[in-house]
């Protein structure tokens, strides 16, 4: 199946998402579609795949015009999308998640499930996928999930597969089985649209490559090898950018941070870490790398207080400080940046200003007894705002209104504008744009070369190697590796992601 | 593709720390062994004689013989069993039959409790369990529209108001055209409720339990006016057929489970029927799953060509038409007039009915079970007499609420978009 995108414009109220934009998509090809978190990948494909109604413009499938009235239109003739967050119901089996929609069924619409597990191992068969068709898919890890979203998009017949942000959630080791399915799709004979932000990957899978921009088609490379990754990047952000972020030029001082035997239970009561021992020290970065949920928000709350430990220690300079409150510990000089901005980092509905007192609106220097020094608080706030490259108009604007790059600067802006001496970051530049990404991860080198002691928790490798000094990988609430920041490689750490690492464990 | 599975963030689960289990095993053994106590020295010291249970009423044509227990021996064995239990629960190998021993307990000091309160006496136990059916009726259909409206991810708090819609219209039309049109208009009245919730929460996104709370208020004012302004002047308006019993022949014979479950009204018969085509429709068919997967994952279903908005409305609207039929269960099939506010709360147990039930129609019915063991234990004991308050027995059913819904249940999952308008993008 051929598809041809012309001239397509989607608009919300008067904010062009996506605009004018050209697209050839071939039957036994990869096209890449390479472009900045909020430059209108998503929109662009929604629009393809019938979530959404292209303002202008018009879809061709084989030379004919085609328009979808909704999803199951577009399923019809044969375009199946895999969302970057799967469409999938943890409670329902794989089979019932596969057939979905377009349910088999007998007399008084009786579900047959008999059928549906049948033809769900048929798929696995033509392709190789080795999904068991009865478990859960709470059950399952992220890679298997994703591999049962496939399965769902050629249950339905897609000719066209559009793979949104697919590789985010995988581990390295993931991408590689991934990377085999994609291609053994494509010989097959079908057409395949990936979206992705990351260079390496793009060039690595894609035919041809497209790279958006703004909502625009901004460049065309009709093969990955005619454009190195320098030029990609410089057509996806606009400028030249350089990832490179200075390593650490003093060596790291005194152990700041001590955590012995931690374990933390989860809201279920169970283990979500198992029996950690680490230490920091000022003038260091240290880097946690693990795929999501094997811990690492549990491990970064019991350090910021915010939950109860189970069992172990955790001392700061020598003190032992494992039933400290948040305040106690913001007060030692602790500042952390956590992993969800709109739902722990700010309040998203209060101003700017507001939200950067959310820390210390007690102290003397905010409020006089119960009454709110405004004044103080806004002329804080806007030195902060003009400190930290946060863009907006007013301190007195609300948070929701910045864009996901300046909330986090506000953020960042709240946890650092003031002395301190521990730094925790999780997910720090989740979601942010590439400039933002340049400007959060110098502001963290920054704190560690004034001596702070920084612990990051992330699920991009690539974050991970940019900025530590030392790599800690966490699997399963243990910490099962530990690296040189310098000498690390991809691939090793992507092994310990896994659980494969054979190495001495930390 | 290499063959090994791959490793991720597996959820660990049955790798929970010791210290809850042992925790919640702990506070489980307390408790028995308190009610062990009870049973020994409230119920077994303080019986005397027999305790008579009747089985069979003088004309059924296979009778079985009274069971006769006596009163104190059998208490001081309860007791005996309790304290095993709780004892058990602080030993290694007590800790995987917490809940079981919970729910075992509990059973057993009810029945400790019963023979105490019989005790020299005689009791109807046929005629308790026949009352326990009667009274799981408006509970279970309650807790059925539950199930149903939740199951899509729609909270439904208006039960309560549908009920009593139904017993209201019921009533009037049944006066007015006979007792089948009475039921027609309940069950139509229900599923017009059910309508406009679903209007204002899937259309409007008005705040699910506010607009719950805003129906139950306009039904109980308006039925209440009425029924206090209107019926007091015109009585033949609220004077409806109430419908009898049906045998089914042969099984109507059957020693204590015929006068259970068969002698009884077209309620008894609707509500065991709607709860097993509600399990089938939920769990067997396309429908269901598409409905289900609407309760748990909206984006998700919408992506695969389901409509959100039209399987919300029809499970919400056919969900207010089981609770008007249920409602219709309070004057057509048992007093045939309506008084003001007559459902009683009885919307809000079924509720807690759905949720012990885990959101399954046939768990739904055995817990309204429970609940309509608890409300007709207080009814017959009334009438034995017991030193116990006739008030606190009044009580029994909202502390077998309150017990089941915070103690036995443990955690029970609701359908994950439950409560959450779904906004379409």
């Amino acid at each position: 199946m051929n598809v041809e995108l012309r001239g397509i414009t989607k608009r919300f109220g008067s904010f062009t998402a996506v605009n004018n934009v050209n697209l050839q998509i071939r039957a036994g090809e990869v096209l890449g579609l390479l472009g900045e978190n909020g430059a209108g990948k998503s929109t662009l494909m929604n629009v393809l795949c019938g979530l959404y109604a292209a303002t202008e413009g018009q879809i061709l499938i084989d030379g004919n015009p085609v328009s979808f009235a909704g999803p199951g239109e577009a399923i019809r003739a044969g375009i199946g999308m895999v969302h970057q967050h799967f469409m999938l119901i943890p409670v329902f089996t794989v089979a019932e998640n596969v057939v979905l929609g377009v349910e088999p069924t007998g007399p008084l619409d009786h579900l047959d499930l008999v059928q549906a597990r049948a033809q769900v191992r048929e798929i696995n068969d033509a392709y190789g996928l080795e999904v068991d068709p009865d478990a859960l898919i709470e059950t399952l890890p992220v890679g298997v999930q994703q591999r049962v979203e496939i399965i769902k998009v050629l249950f339905r017949s897609a000719d066209l597969v559009i793979f949104d942000e697919p590789t985010a959630v995988l581990t390295p080791q993931e991408v590689v089985e991934f990377f085999a399915i994609v291609r053994s799709l494509r010989d097959s004979g079908k057409a395949i649209v990936f979206i992705t932000h990351k260079l390496g990957e793009i060039r690595e899978i894609s035919d041809h490559i497209a790279v958006l921009r703004r909502g625009e088609i901004v460049g065309h490379a009709d093969h990955p090898d005619a454009i190195s990754e320098a030029d990609l990047a410089e057509l996806m952000v606009g400028r030249p950018v350089s990832f490179d972020v200075k390593r650490n030029p003093n060596p790291p001082g005194e152990p700041l941070l001590e955590v012995a035997d931690l374990t933390v239970l989860n809201n279920n009561d169970d283990v979500a870490v198992d029996d950690i021992s680490l230490m920091v020290r000022s003038g260091e970065i240290v880097g946690i790398a693990g795929v999501q949920g094997n811990g690492q928000s549990a491990l970064v709350e019991a350090l910021t207080g915010l939950t109860r430990v189970a069992g172990g220690t955790v001392s700061f300079k020598g003190k032992d400080i494992t039933r400290a409150s948040a305040r106690e510990r913001h007060r030692m000089g602790f500042a952390h940046i956590p992993e969800d901005r709109q739902r722990t980092g700010l309040i998203p509905a209060f101003s700017i200003a507001e939200n950067m007192v959310l820390d210390s609106y007690y102290d003397d220097r905010f409020s006089t007894g119960p009454t709110m020094r405004w004044d103080v608080v806004n002329k804080a706030a806007a030195h902060a705002v003009v400190d930290f490259d946060v863009r907006t108009t007013s301190v007195f604007d609300a948070v929701s209104t910045l864009s996901g790059g300046n909330q986090q600067k506000v953020i960042v802006a709240r946890e650092m504008f003031r002395d301190t001496e521990f730094l925790i970051a999780s997910q720090p530049t989740r979601g942010l744009d590439v400039g933002s990404i340049e400007y959060i991860h110098s502001r963290i080198a920054q704190a560690r070369d004034e001596g702070d002691g920084v612990l990051i928790v992330s699920s991009e490798l690539d974050e991970i190697l940019a900025l530590s000094d030392r790599i800690l990988v966490m699997f399963k609430g243990r910490i099962v590796a530990e690296f040189d920041g310098a000498t690390a490689d991809k691939a090793t750490i992507g092994l310990a992601m896994a659980g494969r690492y054979e190495g001495a464990a930390a | 593709m290499t063959s090994t599975p791959i490793s991720g963030p597996v959820a660990q689960k049955g790798k929970k720390l010791d210290t809850t289990k042992v925790r919640q095993a702990h506070v489980t053994g307390w408790i028995l062994l308190g009610l062990a106590v009870l049973a020994a020295v409230v119920f077994g010291a303080g019986s005397e004689g027999t305790a008579t249970f009747r089985l069979s009423r003088p004309n059924d044509p296979w009778a079985l013989p009274d069971l006769l227990i006596p009163a104190a021996a059998f208490n001081y064995l309860v007791a005996a069993v309790l304290a095993f239990l709780g004892v058990r629960q602080f030993l290694r190998g007590g800790l995987r039959w917490t809940s079981l021993s919970l729910g075992l307990g509990m059973a057993l000091a009810v029945a400790a409790f019963l023979v105490w309160a019989t005790a020299g006496k005689g009791f109807s136990l046929t005629g308790m369990l026949q009352a326990t059916v009667v009274a799981a009726v408006p509970i279970t259909l309650g807790g059925l529209a539950g199930v149903l409206s939740e199951r899509v991810g729609v909270v439904n708090i208006a039960i309560e108001g549908m009920l009593l819609a139904g017993a209201f219209t019921g009533a009037l039309l049944g006066s007015l055209v006979g007792g089948i049109g009475g039921l027609v208009a309940a069950v139509v009245i229900g599923g017009m409720f059910g309508f406009i919730l679903a209007a204002l929460v899937v259309t409007y996104r008005v705040d699910q339990i506010i607009a719950g709370v805003v129906i139950n208020l306009f039904v109980l004012g308006v039925t209440s006016y009425v029924s206090s302004q209107v019926y007091s002047e015109h009585r033949f308006l609220n004077n409806a057929p109430i419908f009898s019993p049906i045998r089914i022949p042969v099984l109507a014979d059957l020693p204590v489970l015929g006068p259970m479950l068969f002698q009884q009204n077209l309620f008894v018969y609707g509500a065991i029927v709607m709860v097993a085509v509600a399990t089938y429709y939920l769990f067997h068919t396309r429908m269901g799953l598409r409905a289900r997967s609407v309760g748990e994952h909206p984006r998700a279903a919408d992506t695969l060509g389901i409509n959100v908005y039209r399987t919300r409305y029809i499970n919400v609207t056919v969900a207010g038409m089981v609770a008007g039929f249920g409602g219709a269960w309070f004057t057509l099939g048992s007093v045939g007039r309506f008084d003001e506010n007559m459902t009683n709360g009885l919307g809000y147990i079924g509720l807690a009915a759905m949720i012990f039930g885990r959101w399954h129609p046939v768990g739904a019915l055995m817990a309204a079970l429970i609940f309509g063991f608890a409300n007709s234990l207080q009814q017959k004991l009334a009438l034995l007499n017991t030193p116990i308050p006739s008030e606190f027995l009044a009580m029994a059913p909202y502390i077998a609420t309150i017990v089941l819904v915070a103690g036995v249940v443990g955690r029970a999952r609701a359908p994950a978009a439950d409560g959450e308008a779904y906004v379409k993008e």
